[in-house]
């Protein structure tokens, strides 16, 4: 039998991912959580957009970014979601010591819950979308490329709040799971996701500009309601994302060292 | 043998945790020759979990050092960890994946080339066979012991922390698991640090036994030495003494007298 460690080893990451595969594949509970809550949300906003749609004509072309907010705010929470959820599943299984005295490189364990967050988003979020055309009329992939560049500003921002929320949770155990589903909503009002900046007063816009997302739901509106496709704004997000995945990493790294200083890896779950 | 097998296997040099205000492990050296069994004695808070942690890289030491293989696992844990491994009941595999994808994750983990060869011959090495493909959460005490092992041993380890490996086991199944440790230290030459309160375990799986108490070392020597120089008819009662702090040991020449 031979061996091999590498510093880096994609077989490993395909390892990890293959571990998240078999369990999602195991629990239809899982797969049924990935669907039915993006699916009452979209069709709670698809209800709320035709109410308000049916009043005065002037709110009929704001209306229609509510799907397309929901859509995308979904986006954004289910990719720190997907994230954090494999994580916490080794933290729930009592799994985690088992992998941190493998060879599993830090870097390797959170590609795999990068790789793992696309995949859960992709098996509740494509499906729902598509339920959108059929009972809304509203196509979000009629954005066209532009999604692409929504989209991977949206993962990086919930990876960098995933990487944060796990290496809470190594650092102080399960009492901090809570911060995992809570999070990212500290986000919501400042986000902009169903208004503009512009709503906000003026001295909170400034700290609303240094969130990632709030850049993307102002494009989204441009695109939707002007049929404008805001590059400077894609870049503005992509600029910011990588100081918020950078803080993320580096928050990851700290606290797994802090984890290590504290003992709580081999105290798992306490 | 090659030239790591060699040397010490573990080397712990003045090894040191505190907790805040509490010290778990307070300055402690040894060194485990390659291919040895070293039993790891103490009673509850004695730092025996602290300590295989930090052998581990699961925790990091206030001061002093722990090489594994010559790797200092504070600093270059990857170089050891991929030639380690570690069981213990208070750590489990992911319960819905039957046992075979547990074993194909950890193989695929630690590098094993073979995997599909591999679990094969670590499932009828260790009688797993029969419920290969059951969830590992549906399996009996005895079964998910076995499992554990079998992905403790899936990468044929040189270096085997287990920490109470027959922890709520049946009399017969532990029987069955300490033949097999026995078996695999000395086809391979393994190293295996052994923490457990099952002094009968210990004395028949040891070559040498590290009583610790509060943070310390407080002996060190073969388990038949140590019997003989507690003045005891085993190991319990030399730990009870120990845990206790009721007898100090008898000198080796007077208790060769």
């Amino acid at each position: 039998m031979s061996f091999n460690s590498p510093a880096f080893s994609f077989r490993r990451v395909g390892a990890m991912v293959l571990r998240h595969w078999y369990l999602l594949r195991s629990s239809w509970p899982r797969l049924l959580e990935l669907t039915y809550w993006p699916a009452v949300q979209m069709f709670m906003w698809g209800f709320l957009q035709l109410g308000v749609a049916q009043q005065t004509g002037t709110f009929v072309a704001a209306t229609s970014t509510f799907l397309a907010g929901f859509f995308l705010w979904d986006l954004l929470f289910r990719g720190q979601l997907g994230y954090s959820m494999s994580f916490l599943e080794e933290m729930w299984s009592r799994n985690l010591p088992n992998l941190m005295i493998s060879p599993l490189r830090p870097a390797e364990f959170v590609l795999s819950l990068m790789i793992m967050s696309v995949i859960r988003l992709s098996v509740g979020f494509i499906p729902v979308t598509i339920l959108a055309i059929w009972f809304f009329g509203f196509n979000l992939w009629s954005l066209g490329l532009a999604l692409v560049f929504f989209f991977a500003n949206l993962f990086f921002t919930g990876w960098a709040v995933g990487m944060f929320c796990s290496g809470l949770v190594l650092r102080n155990g399960m009492g901090a799971e809570g911060l995992t589903w809570s999070l990212m909503f500290i986000m919501l009002p400042l986000a902009c996701v169903y208004y503009p900046v512009t709503t906000l007063p003026l001295w909170l816009q400034p700290l609303a500009w240094l969130l990632p997302p709030t850049a993307v739901f102002e494009g989204m509106r441009a695109l939707v309601l002007n049929h404008i496709f805001r590059a400077d704004l894609m870049l503005w997000a992509l600029g910011l994302n990588v100081l918020w995945v950078a803080i993320g990493a580096a928050s990851f790294v700290i606290l797994l060292r802090g984890a290590r200083k504290v003992g709580s890896l081999i105290s798992v779950g306490e | 043998m090659d030239a790591l097998t060699s040397m010490a296997a573990i080397e712990v040099d003045r090894l040191t945790k505190h907790y805040g205000e509490s010290i778990a492990v307070d300055g402690i050296s040894f060194r485990i020759k390659a291919g040895s069994i070293t039993g790891l004695l103490g009673g509850n808070g004695a730092g025996k979990t602290t300590t295989i942690g930090m052998i581990m890289g699961l925790v990091s030491p206030t001061s002093g050092s722990v090489k594994v293989m010559g790797a200092d696992m504070a600093r270059e844990p990857y170089r050891a960890l991929y030639r380690m491994n570690f069981e213990s009941p208070y750590v489990d595999l992911p319960h819905r994946l039957t046992v075979r994808q547990n074993l194909t994750v950890f193989a695929m983990l630690y590098g094993v080339s073979e995997v599909a060869e591999r679990i094969s011959r670590i499932s009828a090495d260790l009688d797993l066979s029969e419920f290969l493909d059951r969830q590992s959460g549906k399996l009996s005490a005895g079964q998910k012991t076995r499992v554990a092992l079998a992905k403790a041993l899936i990468n044929e380890p040189d270096v085997l922390v287990l920490d109470e490996p027959t922890a709520s086991l049946d009399p017969d199944t532990a029987d069955w698991i300490r033949g097999h440790l026995e078996r695999y230290s000395a086809t391979r030459r393994a190293t295996i640090l052994l923490a457990s309160h099952n002094m009968f375990e210990v004395e028949r799986l040891c070559d040498r036994v590290i009583m610790m108490n509060r943070g310390i070392i407080v002996d060190d020597d073969a388990p038949e030495h140590l019997i003989t120089r507690y003045g005891r008819q085993n190991l319990e009662e030399v730990f009870l003494d120990v845990a206790r702090g009721r007898r100090e040991p008898v000198l080796e020449n007077e208790a060769a007298k």
